[in-house]
């Protein structure tokens, strides 16, 4: 099938970028979004061009890497699906396709579509954890027994690959979901209740420090979710840091 | 001071007399060596050495037996000591942990750390070792260490917990794995890996790592493969990311407090060697193209292992080889080489654009049936598409492994599988249109768990379409994202037609050659993880990568740094100002200049792609003499072409993406001549090395332990052949016999 791609092309994060136009001929149905891109970036290189820089690298919808505002859509148009496991049988022949990076204050582009995410690094390192050093002498991992729907929940919420589908679908930018998914496994466990409180206040004031923006529940989050983290755990972190605050 | 009243430290007088500290505190132990204590140190007068010295003051051999000759453990041609502690198999782990030096927590505050990559083995070892007080600097190529590719682990990680009460024990665990890797891996280190299983997950427990539990809120397990207990922890298919996530979190707990240092984006393209010690690192700024210089008291490598030497594989586009390969050209022996799993359950290559492949977790081997059909006129028409899978009546079905293996069935180890369906496609049973798949069928579990849930609920047995619901429900439970994955890529539902599968590289068994204090033949250099070699002999059993890199980093690695680095607590801070930063920093530029500077016309992938398709077709499943010979000719021969014609747009000191994968693909082109040549040398078959020369009438390996037990340590030679030293294999614990799965 042939396709025209609009694609994003910015050199770095001090010049402008610009919406490119290539003709791609060829595209299989079989080969998934960013093997489209590298069949694209195969042409260009051939042509003695440089390639589209875009961020990937497990390709199998885990490792977070890949990105890509497809048509309006963070990581496209099917639901539940990261960039890197969007297949072309989803397009049509002939088809017009807009290919941008994550836009956020908070996503500084670093080139073509490759943005700067590591605002949420600084996020889980106010306070994602738990503090335990390592040791032979932690008790014993059944010594604790976690009712199966709370293990459930908190892997739920931890099964966040931190892409950062959430803040580029949001209008506002916002980092609840991202933040509330760790704050909400970690409270949902018995082992991350003596640190409850100091954590979510710190990575909530790290989240604004890093300019995202606030929550204003129209959901989009939840929706464009490539691991369909639910909303249910912004509202569990808001409980969380008003509780935190009344504790204060 | 006169020299006759000098006192020595035990660190002055092991470098005054060239040997080791170990060495010197065996001698005071025996009383050799006249010692007093001040201040709890011990402190030796020099008249009590005399007797060990030459008139020139160098040492008399004789007199002073140092540990490499009392070592009888490493063959006499085998240049280093594998370090393995004497004592009882099961005492080992314990007894040196107790016997080797501690540096104190006021000495750590000044030592530097280096470790390189960040998944499960890294990020373990930098949060340990940055708890313990060290400085840690940590590398990866990734935005984030949260990505490295231990995330896609999906099946889970092996501990010897015994929870479920079937007879296992540590000793069950060691036997698997060195049964498993078909007696080529070190027993000593495997026991170890163990023993410190159980500690993995009561740690990561206390991390808050959601493992999946039963509705008692207790740690479920379930059964993989080569094993006859069920011994793996899980967190659904994302064992990998949750552990990984885990270890990433205890990272940024020591990013917090200061004490790791973390460098994402960034490359390590050379190893600094000061004084014969690992004393830093070389790495690019992927964002900034810029080199930069990173000293340290030690460098860690856990850069992960090498399958991406196949370009198809299942690892992330960006892992390689580049970190291990630096150090090996630098000193660092490499070790069994051709040692690759290949794993029996991936997804299929689809297409010719096809840039990497899709695991589909073991696990799923506890549920799914592997069968092709019996009569070929069957596979005919399903390719045709004339006949559906589910058309092929149950007697018209081959279930080759329950019929070759009835012991084991479809819980075979990863080669025995991977073999078993390559023997079935290339006779003619394959299932699609290139006839390299098998099916993977999940219907009798379905039917199965539904008989149990609606006998549960006191539902209709007899009613086929409730079963068949229920089934597909509890299916779903266990396996619910792999079975979405296989329907994203694949457009086909895997809950009403079994999945096709076919083997595909995963996992590299062999690595950089390392002791029993995983340091590499470079002092003060180190391997964990999938980089090193010595757990996994020729195979690696399933969940037992999960369970190995966290050991390395968070159990093993972080005690026995301190044994080489109390000897460097009077070093001081190492300055990057040192003409060997700037000679390394030097080949690094020259190697990526020549890239950009080079007028060629194809594309790195174009080169990556043709040696990934020598490596699979001729030091694939099955090798044989001719075929490494011809490939290790063709790899030369496109050597001299990538060197010749590679394109690389772009300039050094910029983003270049093309300039990365130019650098890695031209260790990848070293690494992968150096694995044929390895897979030649080794006339037997063994685990994931199996060449047609040596097998039964049954077409089973025919492993050779009077000339091969050993590991095979290559030592690069620059300018010349690769020399081949062996350290030869022995076992205490387990008695070596034949693998046999039937």
């Amino acid at each position: 099938m042939k396709l025209n791609l609009k694609i994003w092309r910015q050199k770095n994060n001090k010049s402008k970028g610009m919406i490119h136009d290539y003709v791609l001929d060829g595209v299989e149905e079989d080969m998934s979004f960013l093997e489209m891109l590298d069949y694209l970036n195969n042409k260009l290189l051939n042509e003695g061009k440089e390639p589209v820089a875009f961020d990937h690298d497990c390709r199998e919808g885990i490792c977070g890497s890949c990105s890509l505002f497809i048509n309006g859509v963070a990581h496209g148009p099917e639901k539940g699906t990261t960039t890197c496991q969007l297949h072309m049988r989803k397009f049509k022949d002939g088809e017009t396709v807009y290919v941008e990076p994550f836009r956020a204050k908070a996503f500084p582009v670093i080139k073509d579509l490759i943005v700067d995410r590591s605002s949420f690094d600084r996020i889980q390192q106010a306070g994602a954890y738990i503090s335990v050093n390592t040791s032979g002498n932690t008790q014993d991992a059944n010594s604790i027994p976690i009712p199966k729907q709370n293990a459930d929940e908190a892997f739920n919420a931890a099964t966040c690959i931190g892409c950062g589908a959430c803040v580029a679908s949001c209008k506002n930018s916002s980092a609840m979901l991202f933040t509330s998914a760790k704050v909400s496994q970690f409270s949902l466990l018995p082992q991350g209740q003596v640190e409850r409180e100091s954590r979510v206040l710190n990575m909530v004031n790290q989240m604004d420090l890093e300019g995202f923006g606030a929550c204003t529940n129209t959901g989009a989050c939840e929706a464009q979710c490539p691991k369909g983290i639910s909303v249910k755990n912004i509202a569990r972190m808001n409980r969380e840091y008003i509780m935190a605050n009344v504790k204060k | 001071m006169d020299k006759d009243l000098k006192m020595f430290s035990i660190g002055d007088l092991a470098e005054f007399l060239n040997v080791s500290q170990k060495t010197i505190r065996r001698h005071i132990n025996s009383g050799k060596i006249e010692s007093k204590k001040v201040g709890g140190v011990h402190r030796i007068p020099i008249h009590s050495v005399r007797k060990f010295l030459n008139p020139n003051e160098s040492i008399l051999e004789n007199d002073f037996d140092r540990d490499i000759n009392m070592d009888n453990k490493t063959s006499q041609s085998f240049p280093f000591q594998n370090k393995v502690p004497d004592g009882p198999m099961e005492q080992k782990w314990s007894n040196h942990k107790r016997n080797i030096n501690l540096v104190s927590p006021a000495n750590k505050r000044l030592i530097d750390v280096i470790v390189v990559g960040t998944g499960l083995a890294g990020a373990s070892a930098s949060a340990t070792l940055a708890e313990l007080g060290y400085n840690v600097k940590s590398f990866c190529f990734q935005d984030s260490s949260r990505r490295a590719h231990s995330i896609a682990a999906q099946g889970g990680i092996n501990a010897a917990k015994n929870y479920q009460g079937d007879g296992d024990s540590v000793y069950r665990l060691f036997y698997d794995t060195v049964k498993g890797g078909d007696y080529r891996s070190r027993e000593a280190n495997v026991h170890r890996l163990a023993e410190v299983s159980t500690n993995i997950i009561d740690q990561c427990v206390a991390q808050g790592v959601p493992f999946a539990r039963d509705y008692g809120g207790l740690l479920d397990n379930r059964s993989f493969g080569g094993v006859l207990v069920s011994r793996t922890f899980y967190a659904k298919g994302q064992t990998g990311q949750q552990l990984l996530l885990g270890a990433y979190s205890a990272m940024n707990r020591q990013v917090n407090r200061g004490k790791i240092k973390m460098y994402t984006r960034h490359e390590m393209l050379e190893l600094v060697i000061v004084d014969g010690k690992a004393r830093g690192i070389i790495a690019r700024n992927l964002v900034s193209g810029k080199l930069e210089r990173h000293a340290a008291h030690a460098v860690v490598i856990a850069s992960g292992g090498y399958g991406n030497v196949f370009f198809l594989s299942t690892n992330a586009m960006g892992s390689n080889v580049t970190a291990a390969w630096k150090i090996h050209k630098k000193g660092a022996y490499f070790a069994n080489p051709c040692f690759t799993q290949i794993h029996p359950t991936c997804i299929p290559v689809s297409g010719e654009n096809q840039s990497k492949l899709t695991l589909m977790s073991e696990s799923l081997r506890n549920d799914g049936r592997i069968w092709v059909p019996k009569n070929k006129t069957d596979v005919k028409k399903i390719i045709e598409k004339k006949l559906k899978p589910t058309d092929i009546k149950e007697e018209d079905r081959d279930y080759y492994l329950e019929r070759r293996y009835p012991a084991f069935g479809n819980l075979v180890p990863r080669d025995v599988a991977s073999r078993a369906a390559k023997e079935r496609c290339d006779a003619g049973y394959g299932v699609n249109k290139t006839g390299e798949a098998v099916y993977l069928d999940f219907y009798s579990a379905i039917i199965r768990y539904g008989k149990e849930q609606a006998h549960t609920k006191g539902l209709d047995e007899n009613n086929k379409e409730l079963i068949e619901k229920l089934g597909k429900e509890i299916i779903k439970q266990k396996y619910g994202n792999l079975f979405e994955m296989y329907e994203k890529i694949t457009d086909e539902n895997p809950y009403e037609t079994p999945m096709m599968i076919y083997p595909a590289v995963h996992y590299t068994m062999g690595g950089v050659w390392v002791d029993y204090n995983l340091m590499t033949t470079i002092p003060g250099c180190y391997a964990i993880g999938e980089a090193n070699f010595s757990d996994h002999g020729a195979n690696r059993l399933g969940a037992s990568a999960l369970m190995q890199g966290l050991a390395d980093g968070y159990f093993v690695l972080p005690y026995t740094i301190g044994d080489y680095l109390s000897s460097d607590i009077r070093t001081g801070k190492i300055s990057t100002d040192l003409p060997e930063f700037e000679v390394a920093e030097k080949e690094a530029f020259d190697k990526l200049n020549y890239f950009i500077q080079n007028k060629g016309s194809k594309p790195v992938d174009y080169f990556h792609k043709k040696l990934g398709r020598i490596m699979w077709n001729k030091c694939g499943m099955s090798r044989n003499k001719d075929e490494l010979l011809e490939a290790i000719s063709e790899i030369k021969k496109l050597k001299e072409d990538f060197y010749k014609n590679v394109f690389v747009p772009g300039e050094l000191f910029d983003f270049n993406e093309e300039l990365a994968k130019a650098g890695r693909v031209a260790d990848f082109l070293e690494l992968g001549e150096l694995f044929a040549k390895d897979a030649l040398e080794r006339e037997e078959s063994c685990g994931g090395h199996f060449r047609e020369e040596h097998q039964t009438k049954e077409g089973e390996a025919l492993r050779d332990d009077e000339n091969y037990n050993f590991v095979s340590a290559w030592q690069f030679k620059e300018n010349s052949e690769p020399m081949l030293h062996k350290e030869i294999l022995k076992f205490e614990s387990v008695k070596l016999k034949s693998r046999s799965y039937k």
